[in-house]
């Protein structure tokens, strides 16, 4: 499993319209500019492509920052 | 009696909504990911201007262009969720306007996204069991009339657009097997709650709600949670191929094309990946159009055809998913 700095840069780059470097542990994913539902598809994609992990709706929805998601993530991979 | 595909024709709407038109808008939107649904642009149908109203356009156009004699249709499948009037049937009203034999049968099926491919099972069961040589199936959606001026993802996602097929007897078989699912429980994912028999509409119809990504909407309006057709999609249609290829006796290499429902190319590709089919084999039709729900299916069978993708004696994958929630798949030799 990457470092939870690998999975940010991996996540930025996913994310259009994100400066490199902003997405930190401690980001409440909700406050990324325009956070929407694209960009929650993508980070389901983004763990199941990667990481192999499935992660649900309800997931998204219990988490609130970058580590609360990258944790989950890890406990599955 | 054998059926196969013969021709298809579809067609679009006036308006032209553009993602220039759309960031101008919303221009908050502007460089972030919703691009990546693959949509530049979508038509968007007149307010005096139904669904059957484009089925007929596209049903008349098939038969000019193909030279479809009306006196050969034998049966008309009308699959919307835009009917006409409570009763009689819409398909009933296209007969008369098509100016068809007394002698065609009709049918409305409801079944949106996944409904094409169900068009083509009862067209085909059509043709064995009631003696139908020829059928005509239309497609249309109106759905942007149902879409909130707020709801900006869905806004941005869906077109307008219709569909005519020509479905006729072959020598051999052509079209099938059949695969179909339906996850009714979830009903919820893909709704216009109120306007219908279960829930009228009221005053409480129009109080509009935030979802938690700032898209507008209220009960009288289309409403649909991405994340959880994201995931159901991802669920449901990588088995649904295996189990469809499994009926054929057919492997993934042996399919020359597929073609899927056309929701959004971020979610189409995600599926594609994780099939592992190569990208020179499966279609993609967003750009133009938008996801135009049970049309989407039969507009990329006319586009391969036309930019050459989609040629005489191909083996062509159909998989339909969404609304119900509900899911088809079919094979069909062209």
């Amino acid at each position: 499993m990457d470092s939870i700095e690998v999975f940010g840069r991996k996540l930025e780059q996913e994310l259009d319209g994100v400066v490199p470097g902003s997405i930190k542990a401690d980001t409440n994913y909700r406050e990324i500019p325009e956070w929407s539902s694209m960009h929650a598809l993508i980070l389901i994609a983004l763990a199941e492509t990667e990481y192999n992990v499935a992660l649900t709706g309800e997931d998204l929805r219990k988490c609130n920052t970058v580590q609360d998601i990258y944790d989950v993530i890890k406990s599955r991979a | 009696m054998p059926a196969r595909i013969h021709s298809t024709r579809y067609f679009l709407p006036k308006t032209t909504y553009t993602n220039a038109d759309f960031f101008g808008e919303f221009p908050e939107l502007k460089g972030s990911s919703i691009e990546k649904t693959g949509v530049k642009t979508r038509r968007i149908a007149q307010k005096n201007e139904v669904s059957s109203d484009m089925a007929l356009a596209a049903a008349e156009l098939l038969i000019k262009e193909e030279g479809i004699n009306r006196e050969d249709i034998d049966f008309i499948l009308y699959n919307s969720a835009d009917l006409d009037y409570y009763t009689p049937a819409t398909s009933c009203v296209l007969q008369g306007k098509l100016r068809l034999k007394s002698s065609c049968g009709t049918m409305d099926i409801v079944n949106g996204c996944s409904s094409f491919v169900y068009g083509l099972g009862i067209a085909s069961g059509i043709m064995e069991t009631m003696g139908a040589r020829n059928v005509l199936l239309l497609t249309s959606s109106v759905l942007t009339k149902y879409i909130h001026p707020q709801d900006k993802a869905n806004r941005f996602l869906f077109g307008d657009a219709a569909a005519a097929t020509f479905i006729v007897q072959s020598d051999k078989q052509q079209i099938g097997p059949f695969v179909y699912g339906t996850d009714g429980a979830s009903y919820g994912k893909i709704i216009i709650k109120d306007g219908f028999a279960r829930f009228p509409l009221t005053e409480s119809s129009f109080v509009n709600r935030a979802d938690e990504y700032g898209n507008i909407t209220n009960d009288a309006s289309f409403e649909m949670d991405g994340t959880a057709i994201f995931l159901f999609s991802n669920r449901t249609v990588p088995p649904m191929i295996d189990e469809l290829l499994a009926k054929a006796s057919l492997s993934k290499s042996e399919i020359d094309l597929f073609i899927f429902h056309q929701p959004n190319v971020f979610l189409n590709e995600h599926l594609r990946k994780k099939m592992s089919i190569p990208e020179d084999r499966f279609f993609h039709c967003m750009e133009n159009f938008g996801n135009t729900v049970q049309s989407t299916i039969p507009i990329a069978i006319r586009e391969a055809q036309v930019a050459g993708k989609l040629k005489p004696g191909m083996k062509v994958l159909l998989a339909g998913f969404g609304t119900g929630l509900s899911w088809a798949a079919t094979i069909v030799q062209f």
